[in-house]
């Protein structure tokens, strides 16, 4: 249903905001969909990649002569190869390096050992099993916290200088304020906790078809990344091509949650392998590869302290992090953030002070860290908070909404600056709290859990309230790589009054053909169904860092306001040329520019667009044509926020949990497309469901990844997530053009807290605060006994 | 995508046919049915087999559901889901479509057969358990000819049973008794996933008194997967709460369960006991006319 304000067009779409059906699910829902695996090239080859099957090992010889014998390979590559290039190792995208192939030791079970150049996937695949490498089985680190240990096996020896696992430390806050409040604190409650290591497992894995013309020198690399812009200039100064002798074209692309942000030595070795063999490569990973080595997710221990009056007042709190960023430091976020937005870690309370450290360390493990839909470790910052208030209200003795409520911060505090420098845009927090609970029936629901109690049987409640930071830059604050958080849009108008907007942003799913058509019809008035949406090729794209983090409708949904309300503006020129009158006389109604007080008077901005391009005499200075190009960027993060409420019911006999209901209140601001917010809001939830129930990648004491297949890294089905109840409250971002914020990650980011709260909620005749995830059967029944798990490595006899 | 490496396959037109081409393909050569245990561990190579044959052909001859006599006779090519709808099957032993309801998925249940998964032998397949249970026999047929085997001594080990590199599976049968009640019970970490652990109780009743009994376990360890010690605890006794806990008991104590990623093994002997206690407690209810 479209909102009754604004109008529909011809094919029965809202011209503007409202709710209308995906443009590109045309092709998705018909199995038309062109994705990476699609791209078929003449004469292309097919790569494979041979994995190390240990977590630490020195490599003493690599044997590829059988493999090269084989009838069906061109080539085979090893570290040794590309050392000769140089290519070896590249840079990560948190300026450390990080092995294309391992030349001196492998650091993980999966890393990249050699790659097989063939004439068919199957052919390259069997070569692999021809290669010979001789392996020196060395002591691996698993643990996170012993990486620090004396005496521990060090992992990055090949770094000048390095003569532990350590990485980084950083701290944000006030570490002397937080500790006075805390020195006078009637209630001190602390708690440990793990977020444990997860994976984005995207529908469709990771892959490049790299094609690097001999002749003109032009590489044309197909890849499936969320930031094509960033990757070609990343090529350009890795591999010393010219950058504007590279071409990105993202096909479509089978969700990414972060996966699909970094480079991956596959994507160079398809480069490589093509300039080997002067024919198109192509490599896409299979499941087991893309779950044991791209990207993974979180993998912080946390160890917070919350202080507080004795009725509940909040004071301070602090955290200190150990980060398992896993063998090479390759995370993905601004510079400055070596723990990317942890800080926002006070979450959506009140306090006097707060105080953060967080340090980093090396294990046999595979890199990555940011990704899965996290918000640069918003995630992680939420789950703390969110769950350590939970313990606080278990210490107080009192109702974990009630000590919510009476925290929260209020809307007149907003504009809000927080004790580690966020300054939140704006929020009515109480509301947003006040109707999930009005949904869920929290009065009844914590009576009907009291009755149950009395007969034995475990009922939970669980309340998580979020505040996410989304939309980096600024890009004085914000960059990557040294290229800064900013988002080009380029909009033309044609002559027949259709339109094309091409973005830096890449969809991986998340339906920007349909809103950023919305956005453009919104501002001029031209109907969604006339508006191509184009994103996926760097040569007829603006340059932008691209989509994660919940940027995307922030920062290029605002850039794509902007070029709209240009060529507005420009059509008010064309209009009052054509109309024969001054531009103050105009008014805009929606689609078209008339005389003020005779609104029969007007053109439209189809009729705009024909004499923009046509022989109308147009005043001194202005150009014809009806295009317009911006660059945003954007004066702060938007800040979105929700209240979730989770009910689960516990088996006592076996510790199974169901989850009845999931209630999700958000607040993004207006919303462009409802039923697309809507799907973001029950994917995100399902991840997070699966987070706190049953998704982990442990491994066991040899460093052997114990998460390689579906049957082993489990995904939540339909069967584990209730039918959501959804309610919104809107309160626009004060600095955005639509007044919108991201919402891409708010679930996710929102919902693993809201189940363990209820969980733990559901045990509490045990006795029990806490209990990491994933709260499987076997947790959740070991907990109640008094044995939680560890649950990040393999349980030992 | 995943690669597997490179075999050789045969279609197979008769049971006959597919016993001629074992013999004639040798050890190396599989039979593949409905392929959810087969291709998978394919695919990731961790079964190299040189020749597949494949017997979906024999899906007429080999996959029909009947009486004969007094058994339940199910053809070894009958799909999860054939048996699942079968009102035969939850008429005689509901045991079997509160096993199929948690087997894998529908998409798996479409295809897979009972005999592929009997004879993927693994330790934590559900119908073992529910078949070892209800006393059933497998019939196996070679060039030579057909014998028949409890199920309870089709298992040698995971992933082994007794039939040989040139035999087929080629049926089950189930006696039908009076006084039968029986119940499946498991635990998952998610739905479609093994067991973390499973029980299935059969209990055959005449006069308030259970006169012979089946307790079949999965993922546990349990040898055959079966409990003769709880089986024996419920012999010639009123099924009362205090016998059902004392099985269970048994059950739990009986088995052998390793700790992996689905749990310690602490916590599965205790869900071999609780699931035990649940099963009996239903199938008891179902021996007495209840559900």
């Amino acid at each position: 249903m479209t909102d009754t304000a604004v109008p529909t067009s011809a094919a029965g779409n809202p011209i503007g905001f409202g709710r209308m059906l995906r443009k590109e699910d045309v092709r998705f829902v018909r199995g038309k969909g062109h994705y990476i695996d699609d791209v078929n090239l003449p004469g292309m080859l097919h790569g494979a990649i041979l994995r190390s099957p240990h977590a630490h090992a020195r490599i003493i010889s690599i044997d590829t002569s059988a493999a090269e014998a084989h009838p069906k390979v061109h080539a085979v590559i090893t570290g040794a190869v590309l050392d000769t290039l140089g290519l070896a190792w590249m840079p990560t995208m948190s300026y450390d390096t990080q092995a294309v192939l391992a030349t001196d030791k492998v650091r993980f079970h999966g890393q990249e050992v050699a790659f097989v150049i063939a004439d068919d996937r199957y052919s390259a695949r069997d070569a692999l099993e021809l290669i010979d490498v001789d392996y020196e089985v060395l002591d691996p680190v698993m643990d996170a916290k012993r990486a620090l240990d004396d005496g521990a096996p060090i992992i990055r020896d090949d770094k000048d200088g390095q003569t532990d696992n350590h990485i980084f430390d950083w701290e944000a806050g006030d570490a002397a304020a937080t500790d006075a409040v805390f020195a006078s604190a009637e209630v001190i409650v602390k708690q440990e906790m793990l977020y444990p290591r997860s994976h984005p497992a995207p529908m469709e894995t990771c892959g490049t078809v790299a094609d690097m013309n001999p002749l003109s020198g032009k590489l044309t690399l197909y890849s499936n990344t969320q930031a094509p812009h960033a990757h070609r200039t990343v090529y350009a100064m890795v591999a010393g091509l010219p950058e504007h002798q590279i071409q990105v074209i993202c096909p479509d692309i089978g969700g990414g949650f972060g996966n699909k942000v970094p480079i991956y030595p596959g994507y160079v070795c398809s480069i490589v392998g093509s300039i080997v063999t002067k024919r198109p490569v192509k490599w896409v990973e299979d499941r087991s590869e893309n779950l044991m080595s791209t990207g993974f997710a979180r993998d912080y221990h946390m160890k917070g302290e919350i202080a507080a009056t004795k009725d509940g007042k909040i004071l301070g709190l602090k955290v200190d992090v150990l980060a398992d960023h896993g063998a090479f430091n390759a995370t993905a976020q601004p510079t400055k953030y070596p723990a990317g937005f942890f800080h926002i870690f006070t979450g959506s309370y009140d306090y006097g002070a707060a105080h953060c450290k967080v340090s980093g360390v090396y294990t046999n493990k595979a890199p990555g860290g940011v990704a899965y839909a996290c918000s640069f470790r918003v995630t992680e910052a939420v789950y703390l908070v969110e769950r350590i208030v939970d313990c606080l209200a278990d210490e107080l003795g009192m109702d974990p909404a009630e000590l919510r409520m009476k925290n929260l911060l209020r809307p007149e505090q907003f504009p809000y600056t927080t004790p580690t420098g966020w300054e939140y845009d704006s929020g009515d927090y109480p509301r947003a709290l006040q109707l999930a609970l009005d949904i869920a029936g929290y009065a009844d629901l914590r009576k009907e859990q009291a009755d149950k109690r009395e007969r034995g049987e475990l009922m939970g409640i669980g309340i998580s309230f979020f505040t996410e930071g989304v939309g980096a830059g600024p890009r004085k604050h914000m960059d990557i790589l040294g290229l800064g958080m900013a988002d080009g849009c380029d909009l033309r108008i044609h002559p027949t009054g259709k339109a094309q907007i091409r973005l830096s942003v890449q969809s991986q799913g998340q339906g920007h053909e349909t809103t950023f058509a919305q956005i453009v019809a919104h501002e001029l008035g031209i109907p969604p169904e006339d508006i191509q949406v184009i994103n996926g090729d760097t040569d007829n794209t603006p340059f932008g860092l691209g989509t994660y983090g919940s940027r995307s409708t922030p920062v290029s949904g605002a850039a794509a306001a902007v070029v709209s309300q240009r060529v507005r503006e420009k059509a008010k020129i064309i209009a009052a040329t054509a109309l024969e009158c001054s531009v103050d006389d105009l008014e805009w109604e929606l689609g078209r520019w008339q005389v003020k007080g005779d609104p029969d008077q007007g053109k439209t901005i189809q009729e705009l667009a024909l004499l923009a391009h046509s022989n109308l005499e147009l005043p001194e200075g202005v150009e014809g044509h009806l295009d317009a190009q911006a660059v945003y960027n954007p004066p702060n993060l938007t800040y979105p926020f929700g209240a979730y409420i989770c009910v689960v019911d516990v088996d006592p006999g076996t510790g199974h949990v169901q989850v009845r209901r999931f209630i999700a209140v958000d607040d993004c601001g207006p919303r462009i497309n409802p039923m697309i917010v809507e799907g973001q809001v029950h994917g995100g939830l399902v991840d997070g469901i699966g987070m706190a129930l049953m998704e982990v990648i442990a491994f066991d004491k040899d460093g052997t990844n114990l998460g390689g297949s579906y049957m082993d890294y489990l995904l939540p089905t339909p069967m584990e997530v209730p039918s959501f109840e959804l309610g919104e409250t809107v309160t626009p971002s004060p600095h955005h053009p639509l007044g919108v914020k991201g919402v891409g990650e708010s679930a996710t980011v929102g919902s693993p807290a809201a189940v363990v709260n209820a969980v733990v909620d559901a045990l509490k005749p045990y006795n029990i605060r806490h209990a990491d995830m994933p709260l499987t059967p076997a947790q959740v029944w070991m907990t109640m006994q008094g044995k939680t798990l560890r649950t990040d490595l393999a349980f030992e006899d | 995508m995943q690669t597997p490496a490179p075999f050789g396959y045969e279609r197979a037109t008769s049971v006959d046919h597919a016993i001629q081409l074992l013999e004639q393909l040798g050890p190396e050569a599989r039979l593949v049915a409905g392929g959810h245990s087969l291709l998978p561990m394919m695919k990731i190579r961790l079964a190299q087999p040189e020749h597949l044959i494949d017997i979906n052909p024999l899906a007429a001859e080999l996959g029909s559901i009947s009486i004969d006599g007094d058994s339940l006779v199910i053809g070894a090519m009958t799909r999860h889901n054939d048996l699942l709808a079968s009102p035969l099957v939850g008429e005689h032993f509901p045991i079997l479509q509160d096993a199929e309801r948690v087997i894998a998925d529908p998409v798996v249940r479409n295809r897979g057969t009972v005999g592929g998964s009997l004879c993927q032998a693994d330790p934590a397949e559900d119908l073992s358990a529910a078949l070892s249970a209800l006393h059933a026999t497998a019939t196996i047929r070679g060039s030579s000819g057909s014998r028949s085997v409890p199920v309870r001594e089709l298992h040698v080990g995971p992933y082994e049973t007794v039939v040989g590199d040139a035999e087929i599976l080629t049926e089950i049968r189930v006696p039908i008794r009076n006084g039968c009640g029986s119940a499946y019970e498991k635990v998952e970490r998610r739905v479609g996933d093994w067991a973390i652990a499973s029980a299935a109780a059969v209990v055959w009743m005449d006069g308030g008194i259970i006169t012979d009994a089946g307790v079949g376990l999965a993922a546990v360890g349990a040898d055959h997967f079966v409990s003769p010690a709880a089986e024996a605890a419920l012999r010639g006794q009123q099924p009362t709460e205090d016998v059902i806990v004392a099985a269970a008991a048994a059950a739990a104590a009986e088995c052998n369960p390793s700790t992996d990623q689905r749990g310690p093994a602490e916590y599965k002997r205790h869900l071999a006991g609780e699931l035990t206690a649940r099963a009996l407690r239903r199938a008891v209810a179902r021996a007495q006319g209840g559900q």
